[in-house]
C-alpha cells in the first residue's frame, strides 16, 4: 500500500467508493433489479417476478445464448492461433516489418466496428467466397475484430521472454519446432489464456458488426437483447443482459483457473 | 576423443561494431580454457560463437576437427551452461536434466538411467521431483550442469556459472567442478569468467581478452609469473606497475639501478607482485615513505610512495607496524621482477 496511516486509507476508501462504484458496479445492479421487476417507477423497482429468468433460460434465448458461446468459443480460438501465430512470426522479423504486421492487426480495433462489419458483409456477400447468410460470416468479423488483441498481448509476452530458454534448448540438440511446442508456448501460457479469456469477453459482448451481418438461425444473445429493449421490453432484456454476463464470467473464471496453474514464477 | 574447439581467426562484429577480433585459440581435448577478460572484452561472445548463437563475420569455428561454423546450434552438441541457469521453469528438475535426450529421441529407459546418473554426479539425486523454483541458486547451478552433461557432450561451455552464487558456495562449487572435470577427463572446457580466482583455480590454461582481442594465452603459473603485458599482470593478480628505462647500462627506475632476471630491449614497465616486496634493506632497495597501511591478519598491506609512485607491499603480520608518514625501505629479490615488452597492453 502507498498509503500508510490509517485515516488516509479510509479516506482513499472513500474516494474510491464515491467515484468507482456509481460509475462501475451501479448501472450493474440496477440492470440486476430490473431483471426481477415487473414495473419500475418508484426509486426501487417493483412487482417482484422470476418470470423473465423463466423466459431468458429457454426457447429463443436459449439458443441465442448458446449461439453466443460457440461463436465466442469458435472465433477466439481463431484469434488465439493467427494472433499468436502472427506474433511469433513477427518476433523474426526487422524492426520496421514488425511494425508494419502490428499496425496490420491492429487496423481492425482503429476502425469502427460497424465499418469492419460492412466491409466483411460487402466482402463475402458474392463469390468466390460466399458466407452471407451463414453463421461462418458473424464467426469471422468476430474473429477479425479481436484477433487484435491476442496478437498484441501474446507481442508483449513473446518480447518479456527470456531467450535464454530457447537457448538453453536449442543447445540441448532441440530444432526450432521442438522448442517452440515444448518451451516456448508452455513458457506463454498464461498470457495465451489471458488472450484467450479477453478475446471470448469480447465477443460475448459484440453488438455492432453482429447486427449487420447476422442470419435468421443465428441470433446472439446482445442481438436479442438489443430487440428486447427496442421493442421496450426493458425486464426481459434486463434478464438476458444478467444472463449474458453470468455465462460470460462463469467462463472467464473458468479461464483464470486454467491461467492460475499455468504461470509458474 | 576427437573433440576440442579451435577458434580460426574468428571475428564478430554487431553493426559494424567488432566485438572479436580475429581471434585464433585452440582448446586441446580434456582441457580447460578459461577466457579471462572484463566486461566487453569479447571472451561471452566467443562462447557464443562455439555455441551456435552468434556467426562470425568471417573465421571459422571447428569442434572436434569438424568446422561447425555453418552448423544451428542444435546440431553442435555443445553443452551449455549459462551465468542464470536458464533451468525451464515448468518443468521438474528430472524433465529439465531429461529435455536433450528427449529432443534427440533417447530410449526411454536409457533416459531414466541417464537423468539419475547425470543428477547423482552433481549430487542433486534426491531433487529429481522438484521444480526449478522449489531450489535454492546453489542447487539450479548443479542441475543446470546436470542438464548439460546428460547429452555427453564432448565440450563443455560455461558462461559465467558462479556469478550468481554468493562467495562462499562460489569456492565450494568451484570444488565441485574441478572434482567433474577428474571425473570426465575426456570433456573440454570453455570457461567464461571474469574473475581471476576461478580462472587460477580451474584452468589448465588461461587466455586473457581485453578491448575484443586475445591478449595473451598459457597456464596460470606463467600468465602469474612472467606475464607479457601490464593488462594481464594486473588482471591476472594484483601488480606493482614501476616505469623503468631499459639502456645498455641497465635497467632503471628513476635514478636507481634494478637488477631484473632477463632484460626485454625497449621494456617500459617492470611488474612485481605485492606479496614478493620486502620490508627492510635487501636487493633491488627502494627507499618510501608509508601512506596507508592495512591489516588483514595474516598480513600488513603496506602502500608505499617511493619517489612519486605506488609501491604496494604485503608482508607478513608485523609485531611493530609503520605508521602514517613513516620512511621506510622496501626490497625485492630480480628473480621477482618482470619487464614488461612495451604496449602489449595499449596496442
Amino acid at each position: 500500500m502507498l498509503v500508510h496511516s490509517r485515516k488516509a486509507k479510509w479516506a482513499v476508501w472513500l474516494v474510491f467508493a464515491v467515484l468507482f462504484l456509481p460509475l462501475f458496479a451501479l448501472p450493474l445492479l440496477v440492470v440486476l433489479g430490473a431483471s426481477f421487476a415487473t414495473n419500475w417507477s418508484g426509486v426501487l423497482p417493483s412487482g417482484f417476478t422470476v418470470s423473465h429468468y423463466t423466459a431468458a433460460t429457454r426457447g429463443e434465448a436459449l439458443q441465442a445464448l448458446t449461439t453466443s458461446l460457440v461463436t465466442a468459443l469458435t472465433a477466439s480460438l481463431l484469434a488465439l492461433t493467427v494472433g499468436t501465430w502472427a506474433a511469433l512470426a513477427a518476433a523474426g522479423l526487422k524492426k520496421r516489418q514488425r511494425r508494419l504486421l502490428d499496425a496490420l492487426f491492429v487496423l481492425p480495433v482503429a476502425v469502427p466496428s460497424v465499418v469492419v462489419g460492412l466491409a466483411i458483409l460487402v466482402a463475402f456477400s458474392k463469390p468466390p467466397v460466399l458466407l452471407n447468410g451463414t453463421r461462418w460470416i458473424v464467426i469471422l468479423a468476430h474473429a477479425v475484430l479481436v484477433t487484435a488483441f491476442a496478437h498484441q498481448s501474446v507481442s508483449a509476452a513473446i518480447v518479456r521472454l527470456d531467450p535464454a530458454y530457447e537457448q538453453a534448448a536449442a543447445s540441448l540438440g532441440a530444432r526450432p519446432v521442438y522448442v517452440l511446442w515444448r518451451i516456448r508456448l508452455p513458457l506463454l501460457l498464461p498470457s495465451l489464456t489471458a488472450a484467450a479469456g479477453l478475446c471470448f469477453a469480447l465477443s460475448m459482448g459484440e453488438l455492432s458488426a453482429t447486427m449487420m451481418l447476422y442470419p435468421p438461425d443465428w441470433t446472439t444473445l446482445p442481438v436479442l437483447i438489443y430487440s428486447a429493449t427496442d421493442r421496450g421490453a426493458l425486464f426481459a432484456g434486463s434478464a438476458l443482459a444478467v444472463v449474458l454476463m453470468t455465462a460470460t464470467l462463469l467462463v472467464l473464471l473458468i479461464v483464470s483457473r486454467v491461467r492460475t496453474r499455468a504461470s509458474y514464477r | 576423443m576427437t573433440d576440442g574447439i579451435r577458434f580460426d581467426s574468428v571475428t564478430v562484429a554487431y553493426d559494424g561494431n567488432v566485438v572479436l577480433d580475429s581471434l585464433d585459440l585452440t582448446v586441446a581435448p580434456g582441457e580447460v580454457m578459461a577466457l579471462l577478460g572484463p566486461s566487453g572484452s569479447g571472451k561471452t561472445t566467443a562462447l557464443r560463437a562455439v555455441a551456435g548463437f552468434v556467426r562470425p563475420a568471417s573465421g571459422r569455428v571447428f569442434l572436434g576437427g569438424r568446422d561447425v561454423t555453418d552448423l544451428p546450434p542444435y546440431l553442435r552438441g555443445v553443452g551449455m551452461v549459462v551465468q542464470q541457469y536458464a533451468l525451464f521453469p515448468h518443468l521438474r528438475v528430472e524433465d529439465n536434466v531429461a529435455f536433450g535426450l528427449k529432443a534427440r529421441k533417447v530410449a526411454r529407459g536409457e533416459i531414466r538411467t541417464r537423468v539419475a546418473e547425470a543428477l547423482e554426479m552433481v549430487g542433486m539425486a534426491e531433487y529429481g521431483r522438484r521444480y526449478p523454483r522449489e531450489l535454492s541458486g546453489g542447487q539450479q547451478q548443479r542441475v543446470a550442469i546436470a542438464r548439460a552433461l546428460a547429452i555427453r557432450p564432448g565440450v563443455l561451455l560455461l558462461d559465467e556459472p558462479l556469478s550468481a552464487l554468493d562467495a562462499q558456495l562460489r569456492s565450494g562449487m568451484l570444488a565441485e567442478l574441478s572434482r567433474l572435470h577428474r571425473e570426465l577427463p575426456e570433456v573440454s572446457i570453455l570457461y567464461v569468467t571474469h574473475d581471476q580466482v576461478e580462472a587460477l583455480t580451474l584452468a589448465d590454461r588461461i587466455a586473457v581478452m581485453d578491448r575484443a582481442r586475445l591478449q595473451e594465452c598459457g597456464t596460470p603459473r606463467e600468465l602469474y609469473r612472467a606475464p607479457k603485458s601490464e593488462f594481464t599482470a594486473s588482471f591476472v593478480g594484483s601488480a606493482n606497475l614501476l616505469p623503468v628505462t631499459v639502456g645498455e647500462r641497465g635497467v632503471f627506475f628513476g635514478e636507481r639501478r634494478v637488477e631484473v632476471r632477463g632484460v626485454v630491449p625497449g621494456a617500459a614497465t617492470l611488474c612485481v607482485r605485492p606479496h614478493l616486496v620486502g620490508l627492510g634493506a635487501g636487493p633491488n632497495q627502494l627507499a618510501g615513505v608509508v601512506r596507508e597501511i592495512q591489516w588483514r591478519g595474516a598480513t600488513h598491506r603496506l602502500y608505499v610512495d617511493v619517489d612519486g609512485h605506488r609501491v604496494v607491499a604485503d608482508v607478513p603480520e608485523l609485531k611493530k607496524p609503520p605508521v602514517y608518514g613513516d620512511a621506510v625501505m622496501l626490497h625485492f629479490a630480480p628473480e621477482d621482477a618482470v619487464l614488461l615488452s612495451v604496449g602489449v597492453g595499449d596496442e
